[in-house]
This record gives structure tokens, C-alpha cells and sequence, in this order.
């Protein structure tokens, strides 16, 4: 599970009209741990950096929703 | 002065045929948190901030414009070959009837784009924190709009401009730390 998503767990009322989520979840890109980007952070390859749209790996965040079993099985 | 360059940023790539995102990506064309606000709100803002992020200001209002090109096209991808019909059945019966095929700046309940969704407060601290803010709602914007789709290419390219999101976040708080300004401080970094 990518560590950038937190979680928890939403109160459930007994007359929930529809099926509850009994866990949500929100993410916490990386750029929120850093308040000024430090000197000679390691980098991405030119290309790898082009595709994701950033040269820092510290500074990336794939935006991938756990799925539904995965945080409440 | 600009300088153009006849490529999209970002490759834009839509292989499902599904009219109705159009609607829903439209969001970020001519929505309050979309790439017109931000591209207009940071190219005014710069007349008014300090020298040292001024030029901060031009690279990341220029970058939206880029991003708005690239929603354009995947707007246009979406809806040039749909008939009426479908358009209709897309939730876009309306758009059709006002702005046949042409792309218009509204969000995606229709309403059309509003130059107060944007402030100049003529304070440096508070409009870079307008501008985090707004980085952070269109990084939401993007995920809300991954969510919607499950074409994976466009999901791509979506990711792609989610990120950069959250570089302009960390840039423009950098930005903020430096006008702190602590030099005559007994302050160790």
C-alpha cells in the first residue's frame, strides 16, 4: 500500500440508508513534508521524469485509490 | 512576450469513446479551481510581488496555459465525432444548443467562467497562500476526475498534470519561505 494515503474510519448510523464504507481514505502528496526543496535530491531518468511529470522521486505521487478490500476486508 | 511551441506538453491520448467525461473535464477549463483561473491568476499577480518570485510566477502561469491546451484537446478528442444524440445522452444537450462542437469556458454544472473566482490582494503572503491553495484544489479536481474514467490513457495523462499540481504546491511554498526573508535573523537551517 503506497504510505501516502491515510485512513479512517467515518461514524456509521444503524438506519445508513445505503451500504456504509466503514473506511475512507484520503492522500498526502509528499510535497507536504517538505518545506523547501533541499540541495541534491536524487533524480528520475530524463525520460522516466518526462512521463511523470516530475525530475524528484522524494516529490512524486502516483494517485492510485485503494480499493475497497484492501482497507476494509 | 511568449514563445510557442507546437506540441502538447503532455502526449493526450483518449481510446474510449465516452462523451460524457468531456462534460465532467470541462471542470478544469473554465471551472473556479481550473487551468484558466490559474494561468490568469498568477500572470496578474506578478506585477505585484517581490523580484525574487516574480519569475516563479511566469513559469508556473505560462505551465497552465500548457495544461489548459492539453484538457482542450482531450475535451475536443471526446466530442467531435458524437452526434447530437449522443451528446445529448452525454448531458451535453445543453452545451450543444448554446456552443455546438466549440469548447466554452464553463465548469462542468454549465456555469460559465467568472474572473471572481480569482483574487490580486496586492499582499505577497496572501496571494501565495491563494496559490497553494488553489495548486491543492486542482490536484483534488484531477483525482476526483481519475476516479471518473477508466480509460487508462487518459487516466495518464491526468496523473501527469495531477503532479504537477503538487511540484506548483511545493514551489510556491518555497516561495513563501523565501520572502520570510530571515536574513538578520539568528536563525539555523
Amino acid at each position: 500500500m503506497d504510505k501516502q494515503w491515510r485512513f479512517y474510519r467515518p461514524y456509521r448510523s444503524p438506519f445508513d440508508p445505503c451500504v456504509p464504507k466503514r473506511v475512507k481514505a484520503y492522500i498526502v502528496p509528499p510535497n507536504q513534508f517538505m518545506p523547501f526543496q533541499p540541495p541534491g535530491l536524487r533524480t528520475f531518468s530524463p525520460h522516466e521524469a518526462l512521463r511523470r511529470g516530475t525530475l524528484w522521486p522524494d516529490l512524486y505521487s502516483r494517485y492510485n485509490p485503494p480499493h475497497r478490500e484492501e482497507i476494509d476486508p | 512576450m511568449w514563445i510557442y511551441e507546437k506540441k502538447l506538453q503532455y502526449p493526450v491520448k483518449v481510446s474510449k469513446c465516452d462523451p460524457r467525461l468531456a462534460k465532467y473535464l470541462i471542470e478544469q477549463y473554465g471551472g473556479a479551481d481550473g487551468e484558466l483561473a490559474a494561468a490568469l491568476r498568477y500572470l496578474n499577480q506578478r506585477y505585484t510581488i517581490p523580484d525574487k518570485v516574480i519569475g516563479l510566477l511566469t513559469d508556473i502561469g505560462t505551465e497552465e496555459f500548457a495544461h489548459l491546451e492539453m484538457i482542450a484537446t482531450m475535451v475536443y478528442k471526446l466530442t467531435k465525432d458524437a452526434t447530437p444524440e449522443q451528446l445529448r445522452e452525454a448531458g451535453l444537450g445543453e452545451h450543444y444548443a448554446d456552443h455546438s462542437y466549440a469548447l466554452y469556458y464553463h465548469n462542468a454544472a454549465g456555469h460559465p467562467f467568472t474572473i471572481t473566482y480569482i483574487q490580486a490582494k496586492g499582499d505577497p503572503i496572501a496571494d501565495l497562500y491563494e496559490d497553494i491553495a488553489a495548486e491543492e484544489k486542482a490536484r483534488a479536481t484531477y483525482q476526483w476526475l481519475i476516479d471518473l474514467t477508466d480509460d487508462v490513457d487518459l487516466q495518464d495523462s491526468l496523473r501527469f498534470l495531477r503532479e504537477r499540481e503538487v511540484i506548483h504546491s511545493q514551489r510556491f511554498r518555497e516561495a513563501v519561505e523565501i520572502l520570510k526573508d530571515h536574513e538578520g535573523e539568528k536563525k539555523v537551517f
